[in-house]
Formats: C-alpha cells, structure tokens, sequence
C-alpha cells in the first residue's frame, strides 16, 4: 500500500495548467471553435473562471447552481446562499465545456446535464475537471482532468480560494 | 404546546406557514433568498425545475381568488410538483366534521400539502392541528387574519427596490380592520426591521388595537404620506363590512384614494403597491396604478417566486425524510 496522499503533494497551480492544455488539445482535435463554458457552483466555478481566461474564451462564463436538480434535495433541504444559475448566451447547437473541480460520484454531473438541457439544445457537451477521483456511482467519466488520484474512504479532497483569490486544493480526513 | 411552534418542525425548519407572527428573522431573509434563486426559473424558456417532483399539492379555496390559486398553481407546477384545485362553493360545503372528512379523504390520496384560503380567521390553523404528520399546511388568506404569502411577496418587492429595510419608512392605506394582508405585512416590515410603520385609513376602519402592532396611526392623508419611502394601498373589502363604517366611495377616494397629486407627498422615488385586486377610482387613482412608480404587476410576478420559495422549504425538510417526525 502506498503512502496516503496529502495536501502538499498536489501544486494546484500547476494542474490548472495543465487542465488548461489538455483542453486545448482536445478542442483543436475535435475541431471546436467557438466553445462556451459553465462552471459548477462553487469550485467548478471557481477553476471555469481561470480556465475561461487562459484559453481566452469569448462568450462570457456561464454558472449553474444544481440545488434545485440534486437527488438528495429531500435530504439536505434548501441552501439560500448559493448564486443562481445564469447562462447568458443562448446554448442551442453550442459546444459546451462543463467544469467541475472533483468528479467524485458523478450524481453532481448527472444533475448539471439535466439542467443544461432545460435550457436547451447543446451541439455537444464535454466535460473538464481538475482532479478525478474513485467511487464513480453513475456512468459518468471525464474528457478531461488534471490528474487521478486514489483516496481512502474518509478522506475529502476540497478545493479553497483565498483572499488574493488563488485556488488551492485540500485534503482533510475524517474518523474512521 | 405553544400556539406559534405549529409552524415548525422539530429541527426548527418551516414546516406549515400559517403567518408571519412569531416566526424569526432568518427564516424571514430565507423565504426571500430562496425567492430571489427562484427568480431566475421563472424567465427561462423552460420554466420548470425537477424540485418537487412526485409531490402532490392540493389547492382548497373556499372563498373567490383569482391571482393568488394562479400564483400557487403555477409555482407548485414550476417545482414540478402535481396539483390538483379544489373550488368548494362556500354555501354548499358545511362546517366542522365534513371539512375533516374531506381533508381525510385527500390525506388518502397521498395528497403532501393542502394550499387553503377560507373566509374564517384560523381556518388553516385549524387545517394544519388534524392533518397527518407528513402534511404541510400553507395558509393563502384566512379571513381578516393573515396572508403570509402575500406579506412576503410585498416584502421581496420593496427589497428588490429598496434593498435596506432598517432605513425605511413604510405606509399602509385604507381598510386596515378587515386586511389580513395589512396583518401580515406590519408583522413581517416588523421582524424585518423597519423603523417606521404608518397606517392611513379612517378612524372606522382602523382597528383599535393598531396602535399596539408597533405602528403610527394616521387619519389624514397629507401628514401620513409625508417622505414615506413605499406606499401600499388596500383594496376596501365591502364583502368583509357590517354596517355603515364608510361614507360614499366618491367621498372615500376624496380622503384616502391615491391620487398624483398625494403621492408628491412622499419621497420622489417613492414605490406604489397594491396586493390587488384594484378598485380603481375608489382607492387609487387610473394613472398612479398604471405609473412610474408603481409595482403592482412585478409583485404578482413575485408572488410566483416566494410560493415557490415557501412550497420547497416545506416539502424539502431533511426530517421528512429521515422519519423523525415533529
């Protein structure tokens, strides 16, 4: 068994890079030119917004707030602080780049896709991540991420921002 | 128990919203927060979110109410939820046991919440103390009582114009005896922090104890008005009145109807409300209900967003699921 992983060994900076020209790539072999891009409340939001800037998209950063679309809503109840959705561009016959910061089980993918479709008819939809991580309950997977990481049950990776607004990435355990 | 705790559940979240009085700011600020992200379902092209779905509503109105069985309509189908209204002709339905029996035979069909309006003040008190334990209770209007809907909806327009409430001066016109709108709407400007509550009616009309709801009573128009930030007018409910509390409705508008010329009276970026229906030319004059500064259609749209806000909280508690019932 190797050693668990720790906050330190991941340079979010660099996996931000690194997504970055992944993404090029894959935008330049699908022969995509004009994509729009939809962050997910909060931390997908948060690396759309530096993702948005290093491939110098031009429609402006879409956001989707899923609350209303979870399966656990009955569960957890309603969460007033978070922002609305707001998609301002029209997304019939666009190419869509959707980012998340972890794709875990994918019930929160599953629930954004349900989403973007109530607002129409996209072209395509890929999706961008900056860590993938086990445990998929859906079959969901990435076009693009960062990095794989394997991790214990207890543990939860998380992404932060601080007050100079740089992103980096946690990871904190709970008891067993 | 208490009479207020009816409205909650065990971890303290909406479960029934039968009226303003007795609940806490936060939940306040809530309704509204969750308003403002319901909002912006209703202008997309789809205007409908999976939230609800498999719930069953069941609107009873047993007294007239076009805007407000639309509003709860729609939101309730919004959220996905499915619907069904229920007209009860107030002379055919009888009192006490056959309403319980009816509500018993809608519990039967799995219905989750009952949406009430009733000429009776308490009706949906008395609705929300026998239903099963899962079911939620939403009080649309019950008799001159309280309107919480309603109040809340009034609140979200004059945050969305006015943004602090802590800063205003609010003033509330006409038929104040008989508006369980004007109860609500004193509560909840109350809780919500503003310093300065006006009523402007008739002394016939202004019940006695308005003096003890925390407001300042007003007989005249000219000093009542004065630098007021929001206007609300009442429509004069003549279905509600016993005896002659009024002179003619010619003589009413010429004291108490909102004319341009009053409404210069109060700020110059004063907003105009009205819960509606209006009667115009008897409490407010065609042209201010129709200007500038009136909100009265954006408060029916709102009105879209708080129920959706309301239904959501009180079909969406974590304890309904869990089984630990209140």
């Amino acid at each position: 068994m190797t050693e668990r992983l720790q906050s330190n060994d991941l340079d979010t900076p660099a996996l931000l890079d690194t997504l970055s020209s992944e993404l090029r790539n894959l935008l330049k072999n699908r022969n995509i030119e004009n994509p729009v891009m939809i962050g997910i409340h909060t931390g997908g939001l948060w690396v759309a917004e530096e993702l948005h800037k290093k491939l110098n998209i031009e429609q402006p950063l879409g956001a989707l707030n899923i609350t209303f679309y979870r399966d656990d809503f009955t569960r957890i109840g309603m969460h007033p602080q978070v922002q609305p959705s707001n998609l301002p561009f029209n997304i019939d016959d666009q190419h869509i780049i959707l980012v998340d910061d972890v794709l875990h089980t994918g019930r929160t993918i599953r629930a954004a896709l349900n989403e973007i479709f109530d607002y129409g008819r996209p072209a395509s939809v890929m999706l961008a991540v900056l860590v993938e991580r086990g445990c998929r309950e859906l079959p969901v997977s990435a076009d693009v991420a960062a990095t794989q990481i394997k991790l214990e049950k207890n543990q939860h990776i998380k992404l932060n921002r601080n007050a100079a607004s740089e992103l980096f990435l946690s990871i904190e355990e709970t008891a067993k | 128990m208490k009479r207020f705790d009816i409205q909650l559940d065990n971890d303290n979240q909406l479960r029934h919203f039968l009226t303003i009085e007795g609940l806490k700011k936060q939940m306040l600020l809530d309704i509204l927060d969750n308003a403002e992200n319901f909002s912006s379902v209703s202008s997309r092209q789809i205007k409908k979110v999976p939230l609800l779905r498999g719930k069953t509503i069941a609107n009873l109105f047993f007294e007239a109410s076009t805007r407000t069985r639309t509003t709860f309509e729609l939101a309730a189908k919004r959220l996905s939820a499915d619907v069904v209204n229920i007209n009860i002709n107030t002379s055919a339905t009888k009192k006490g046991e056959s309403l319980l029996d009816m509500l018993h035979n809608l519990e039967a069909m799995q219905v989750d919440m009952f949406v009430v309006r009733h000429h009776s003040s308490g009706a949906a008190h008395f609705i929300a103390q026998h239903v099963a334990p899962h079911i939620s209770v939403i009080n649309a209007g019950d008799g001159s009582h309280a309107h919480p809907t309603q109040a809340m909806l009034d609140m979200f327009t004059i945050r969305r114009h006015k943004q602090d409430f802590t800063k205003l001066s609010v003033a509330i016109v006409g038929d104040i005896m008989h508006s369980r709108v004007a109860r609500s709407q004193i509560h909840a400007l109350n809780t919500l922090g503003v310093p300065e509550i006006r009523v402007i009616g008739p002394q016939t009309i202004i019940p006695n104890e308005a003096a003890h709801l925390g407001v300042h009573v007003y007989h005249d128009m000219q000093q009542g008005l004065q630098n007021v930030d929001v206007v609300i007018m009442l429509r004069l409910q003549r279905e509600r009145m016993e005896g002659a509390l009024l002179p003619s409705e010619n003589e009413y508008f010429h004291m108490f109807g909102l004319t341009e010329e009053k409404l210069k009276l109060a700020k110059p970026d004063a907003i105009v409300m009205h819960p509606g229906p209006i009667n115009r030319g008897v409490e407010i004059e065609s042209s201010v209900a129709d200007g500038p500064q009136s909100v009265i259609l954006e408060q029916v749209t709102h009105g879209i967003s708080i129920r959706m806000a309301v239904m959501s909280m009180a079909l969406g508690r974590p304890s309904l699921t869990e089984g630990g019932q209140s």
